[in-house]
């Protein structure tokens, strides 16, 4: 009931939902009732990269509403994704328990090489996946919390928020490669075993953690379409069109935007925890301004402010990342870098709108050498 | 053992007094050509017989100490030598202590080469310093035929030989002719003592310094007569100085309470470390107590201005990592600042700036301080381009859309690095340093300043001004700032607006490129050079104050002071992560900046 009522109007979602189920059913199928030699019979990898895929487009998700819905383009919300990851990699990392090179019960293999004498105290708890889950939710959101807070309510916005969401990432990243912060320097947490219980190289796990990808997708997805369908997203729409206008109606911009800004870096932290069992490691790199950048190139392909979009853009650019990567690894920095030029110039809706965007395009240019 | 080496330095210096009081010793006369080989032992012997009889007396302490026999037989080694390569001249008759001590290099027992080097370094003959350099290098050597010494250089098979005592060259001789003259560890130790001595009188003002600078570490084998007979020589005031610290540090170890008492104040101004050692060692053991306070006050005052300096040192540090950030963010304040368009490609118009100076040094091999300034024009031209073709074919249809933009040169910016893997490979190319940039300039014992990092400053400074007269004082500066503040108004006024516009960027880009000539001389030109540096001028240019030029100096010197000061109790990479966070909260309370744009400006 709810259901029918998010999706009307959204042909895009009904499409997206739709195809995540027959996905859903059709993929641990393949992969699991038939024979490695079938023809049809969907590899444990191919499955993993789908499921890697999904991640993504959670938060693509995520930075969509933000920036599409909102206005703020986050170039750090790769930091959030991270922080999720590395909250699902210390409880991973915790499980090994006496299985590590160093067979440490209590330290992880990295701390017994650095000579650590014990567990430091933010890595209490970690065992307890609950305690996990909870800070997979809880650290992005805190960290969103606190760095909105002082952004929003000294109406810090545009160019000027990229940049220091950009330099939050990029401290992030720094403080993470440091050996003396207890997270494993530039090797980050890796070597994992098993999540509660169940082998992370099996077969079966991998296809739960795919199902649960998709389903985090679809709950996330239907989630920001409730948020956006719902009065909050109508004044978040407002503020991203006119915040100053919206302020001097009464509506309490910085706390709007404090909230949803909140809920997405949620969102990305979910999204991370998800991904870094799949992939099986978790690093600074994922802090990089780089891989948050591409994030938002992800959202302008699908087009910007159309949330099943995002998700397009999202599984569109990484396939052909893989593609690129594994045949002309040198030609993959061009294509992107050419998407980046190409999307923003021509493509504006994305392809979303490309129908629309085609037809103007033309007008655009002509616009753009007459402008004001 | 240490008693025996005490004894021969203390020997060596008495005999060192020798020369410099007399000159007793005159140049080895130049062999005459036209000399017939001498027969065996016919004048040679004499100088043999001679050198048995030099006023030089070996050291008896030593138990190792050779016989007079054995001294001769070796001499008669040397001169029984009948010369093998007829055509070469023989030496003349050498009478001198030098060529007496000689022969004693030969003896296999390593006492018996300790005291010839003795008596060699206390001959004061002008070859000895060669003779000792060659020996610690390994490169003296015996001919096996007949004994005498020559000093072999070169690789092997290509070795240009000369002989020691005439300095003549010998052509002919084949690597199995020649014995090494081996050494100890003991002996090494000896010869660079004695090199250093020799260096006390040396005709260099400079290798004098460093042979007193030696001598602080470890003034006690040191005689203070032959220092002071030095002293009243000396016309160079550095070294006298020196001198006189030697002297005042000798002092210190004095038993007369009242002498190192006096020598206290003399040694005040001296930052030389090994000063402060004394110092610290002379507290230590100290029993008068006016001595004790004297000392520690002197090591007090010592130890300040050496904090002093510290802090000077941190501060140049600083100004220079500051300069770098300024540099690379002026043209981000140009393009950023005044027009308003966010650059991410910056970075990479710096890398294309310091490929160019990697371009123009291979083209120019071997001259590297021409190509260094070539460099500068063709950077600012090259990297100037490329940011008018950016403009022109990009950022243009962007304008008032800040964020579309930012997003557009992100993928100019990838474009350009992988451009740069694709023509000159992934790996870091290193650019050289002209002569007169690399080295450091000390200004005291503490304090040195190194001259590329002087010289960068001081081009950030010219840099700063240059662009600053532009904008200033230039007509294209004043329709700059016309566009900026007005582009309507502008445009009715007659200013091509989009002519501004293009050359607008390409003077940020062009600085840029300036910038990244000056980043070649500090790091190594690699694909990533760029990257590394965009979110620093960022932070400089909105921590600054965007649209003013003098906010971007006062910001980028001012947060490379902060990352250096913060560094010695943070580390390195925490410091800029404290910095990163400062700047993030700074810009949250004052979002535009430390000196935000006023008036009708602003908007």
């Amino acid at each position: 009931m709810i259901l029918t009522r998010l999706l009307r109007d959204d042909r895009g979602g009904q499409i997206l939902l739709g195809s995540l189920l027959i996905l859903a059913v059709l993929a641990p199928v393949l992969n699991l009732a038939l024979p490695p030699d079938h023809p049809l019979y969907l590899s444990t990898y191919t499955l993993t990269l789908l499921g890697k895929y999904l991640c993504y487009a959670l938060l693509a998700v995520a930075v969509d509403l933000v920036w599409g819905y909102l206005g703020i383009l986050s170039l750090g919300h790769g930091a959030f994704f991270a922080l999720g990851g590395y909250a699902m990699g210390m409880y991973l990392m915790r499980q090994i328990g006496e299985r590590g090179v160093y067979g440490n019960p209590e330290l992880p293999d990295f701390m017994v090489f650095l000579n650590w004498p014990e567990l430091p105290w933010y890595w209490w708890g970690f065992d307890q996946f609950g305690f996990a889950l909870l800070m997979v939710v809880l650290v992005p959101g805190l960290l969103a919390f606190v760095f909105g807070w002082f952004a929003f309510r000294s109406r810090v916005t545009g160019v000027y928020l990229s940049i220091i969401t950009q330099a939050l990432t990029y401290a992030l990243m720094l403080a993470f490669f440091r050996n003396e912060m207890g997270f494993g320097g530039n090797n980050g947490l890796t070597d994992f075993k098993d999540l509660l219980g169940f082998d992370l190289q099996a077969d079966g796990t991998r296809v739960a953690l795919f199902l649960a990808s998709a389903l985090a997708l679809a709950l996330g997805y239907l989630a920001c379409r409730a948020l956006v369908l719902s009065k909050l997203g109508r004044v978040a729409m407002a503020i991203r069109d006119a915040e100053e206008r919206t302020r001097f109606t009464g509506y309490r911009v910085d706390r709007v935007m404090l909230w949803i800004f909140t809920f997405s870096a949620v969102l990305a932290g979910i999204a991370g925890a998800l991904y870094v069992p799949q992939v099986g490691i978790i690093n600074p790199g994922e802090f990089s301004p780089l891989f948050s950048i591409e994030i938002v190139i992800w959202v302008a392909v699908g087009g910007r402010a159309t949330l099943y979009g995002a998700v397009a853009g999202a599984l569109l650019v990484n396939y052909a990342k893989t593609w690129f990567t594994g045949a002309l690894p040198e030609v993959w920095l061009y294509a992107l870098g050419a998407l980046f030029v190409l999307v923003t110039l021509f493509l504006p809706q994305g392809i979303a709108g490309l129908g629309r965007g085609l037809g103007s395009w033309g007008g655009r240019w002509r616009r753009g050498e007459a402008r004001p | 053992m240490t008693l025996f080496s005490r004894l021969l330095l203390v020997l060596l210096l008495g005999c060192a007094a020798i020369p410099t009081a007399g000159a007793a010793d005159p140049p080895p006369a130049p062999a005459p050509l036209d000399q017939t080989p001498p027969a065996s032992g016919d004048p040679a012997a004499v100088s043999v017989a001679s050198a048995a009889s030099a006023p030089v007396e070996p050291v008896s302490a030593s138990g190792a100490s050779p016989t007079p026999a054995s001294v001769g037989t070796a001499s008669a080694f040397v001169a029984s030598a009948a010369p093998q390569a007829a055509a070469l001249p023989a030496p003349p008759p050498d009478p001198s202590p030098f060529a007496a001590a000689l022969p004693l290099l030969l003896d296999s027992k390593f006492p018996v080469k300790e005291q010839a080097v003795e008596r060699l370094a206390a001959s004061g003959d002008a070859r000895v310093e060669g003779l000792f350099t060659a020996l610690l290098a390994g490169e003296l050597y015996q001919l096996k035929a007949d004994g005498r010494l020559v000093i072999a250089r070169g690789q092997e098979g290509d070795q240009a030989v000369r002989e020691v005592l005439s300095d003549a060259p010998l052509s002919g001789i084949g690597t199995q002719e020649l014995k090494k003259i081996t050494l100890n560890n003991r002996m090494r130790g000896q010869l660079k003592t004695a090199l250093a001595r020799l260096d006390l009188s040396h005709a260099d003002a400079g290798r004098r310094l460093a042979a007193v600078t030696s001598l602080m570490s470890d003034p006690g084998g040191a005689n203070p007569d032959l220092l002071r007979a030095r002293l009243t020589q000396e016309d160079a005031a550095e070294v006298r100085d020196a001198l006189g610290l030697v002297l005042a540090l000798l002092d210190l170890n004095s038993p007369d309470a009242q002498a190192r008492l006096a020598a206290l104040p003399r040694l005040r101004d001296a930052l030389h470390p090994p000063v402060r050692t004394a110092l610290t060692q002379l507290l230590e053991r100290e029993t008068d107590g006016q001595v004790k306070a004297a000392a520690s006050r002197v090591l007090t005052h010592i130890e300040g201005r050496v904090h002093w300096y510290g802090q000077l040192e941190t501060l140049f540090f600083g100004l220079s990592l500051g300069s770098v950030l300024v540099l690379a963010a002026i043209g981000l304040a140009i393009t950023f600042g005044v027009m308003g368009v966010i650059n991410m490609a910056h970075g990479e118009l710096m890398m294309l700036g310091a490929y160019t100076t990697y371009v123009i040094q291979q083209l120019l091999p071997g001259h590297i301080g021409l190509s260094l300034f070539l460099a500068i024009p063709a950077a600012f031209v090259v990297a100037g381009l490329v940011g008018i073709l950016i403009e022109r074919g990009v950022i243009r249809f962007l304008y008032g859309r800040p964020l579309e933009t930012l997003l557009a040169t992100f993928g100019i910016s990838l474009i350009l690095q992988q451009l740069v893997r694709s023509i000159f490979s992934p790996l870091n190319r290193s650019v050289e340093t002209p002569a007169w940039m690399s080295g450091s300039w000390q200004v005291n014992e503490v304090l040195s300043l190194t001259l590329n990092r002087l010289v960068i400053i001081g081009f950030c400074l010219l840099v700063f001004a240059l662009l600053y007269l532009i904008l200033n004082r230039t007509r294209l500066g004043l329709q700059v700032r016309a566009v900026s503040q007005n582009r309507a108004m502008a445009r009715a006024m007659g200013v091509r607006s989009q002519w501004v516009d293009a050359m607008t960027f390409g003077l940020g880009s062009g600085i840029a490129g300036v910038a990244g000539v000056a980043l070649s001389q500090l790091t190594n030109v690699g694909p990533n050079l760029g990257q590394s540096y965009i979110i620093d001028s960022f932070m400089v240019v909105v921590f600054g104050g965007v649209g003013n030029l003098w906010g971007t100096l006062v910001a980028g010197l001012g947060l490379g002071v902060a990352n250096k000061l913060l560094e010695p109790w943070a580390g390195a990479v925490l410091a800029k992560i404290l910095v990163l966070v400062f700047i993030i909260l700074f810009i949250q309370k004052r979002p535009k900046g430390l000196f935000p744009q006023k008036g009708r400006a602003a908007t």
